[in-house]
């Protein structure tokens, strides 16, 4: 298992007199834990309703396993985040075997490009791309070509690597 | 100007079907075919070999931690199941292939070494003398006969 899980978390308004069966709003979030996912949940609410957590409650929290973890699966992610001057709306795909592995690949690779921090990062969503044609990204699209192969030229075949050698490795393996 | 021959080098290609050791990890010294290229670093590898202490289970492989052999098993589709790879893994004779190439039988011959007891080890001691006193033997004949 990886860093992050996804999970679907469920929550209302707290019920009142006038309103005994408050609408319920589902969101599928990606955090470490439990804990984390809650707090996003009710960032995220607090933003979009007028819920927060003092006036709601969670009725319900579980895990999102993946359904074929055993295949790979190419993943459109389109996200919102915050620069250090603005803010800016993104689509990023990446080839993965499951949604959690897509969602860190992307967290760190925005932490790569744009040091973008984990709370500045707003997945907006997540969807497998089963069609070939609708894949947008060149790097993506060279990886599902037909008949795909490439040679892995100079490297050694050396397992363990040590940082002095008495001999030059030979890297035709 | 003389005619200059010019071959391409033939590399060991990443490819669906190319069999891969696995040199780091939990299932190091083991074989597996890859199934699917995931990246230009990862593939998913499945290893149905026959002999149940052999098997490598459906899983990302990074291609640091792997060697390509030169062994492939020819039109494997891509990202088959590990019920057809097996099937193809036992008609290709992977495993038998696999024991026959000399990486194979000189990993099995440290294997064997390293487990023999201290007189078994002093019997491989005798022999070597033995064999390489008949190497030495006959070396100085055809020396004699010069």
């Amino acid at each position: 298992m990886g860093r992050l899980n996804e999970y679907q978390v469920i929550g209302r308004l707290l019920p009142s007199e006038q309103q005994p069966t408050p609408k319920l709003y589902r969101m599928r979030i990606f955090a470490p834990n439990t804990v984390v996912a809650k707090s996003r949940f009710w960032y995220f609410m607090s933003q979009l309703r007028k819920i927060k957590k003092s006036n709601g409650e969670i009725v319900s929290l579980n895990v999102i396993t993946e359904k074929r973890p055993l295949k790979v699966k190419n993943f459109g992610i389109w996200i919102r985040y915050d620069s250090r001057s603005g803010t800016h709306n993104m689509y990023k795909e990446y080839r993965e075997m499951s949604r959690t592995d897509a969602v860190e690949a992307l967290y760190l690779d925005m932490a790569a490009r744009h040091r973008t921090r984990f709370g500045s990062l707003h997945i907006l969503k997540v969807v497998e791309i089963t069609d070939n044609e609708s894949l947008r990204r060149p790097y993506i699209k060279q990886l599902i070509q037909k008949d795909l192969k490439f040679p892995l030229p100079h490297r050694s075949a050396n397992p363990g690597k040590k940082i002095f050698a008495y001999s030059r490795p030979s890297t035709f393996a | 100007m003389a005619d200059i021959e010019i071959t391409l080098a033939s590399w060991k290609l990443v490819e669906v079907g190319r069999l891969v050791l696995i040199r780091r990890g939990p299932f190091a010294g083991k074989l597996a075919a890859i199934v699917e290229i995931v990246d230009h670093r990862r593939v998913l590898v499945d290893g149905p070999s026959a002999e149940a202490q052999k098997i490598v289970p459906r899983h990302v492989l990074p291609l640091a931690h792997a060697t390509l052999t030169p062994f492939t098993i020819p039109q494997l589709p891509r990202a088959a199941g590990t019920g057809p790879v097996k099937k193809l893994w036992a008609k290709n004779e992977i495993d038998g292939k696999w024991a026959k190439s000399s990486f194979a039988q000189k990993t099995d011959k440290v294997e064997r070494r390293k487990n023999l007891t201290d007189f078994e080890r002093f019997k491989v001691l005798r022999l070597r003398k033995q064999s390489r006193y008949e190497v030495q033997k006959s070396h100085a004949k055809v020396r004699a006969a010069q």
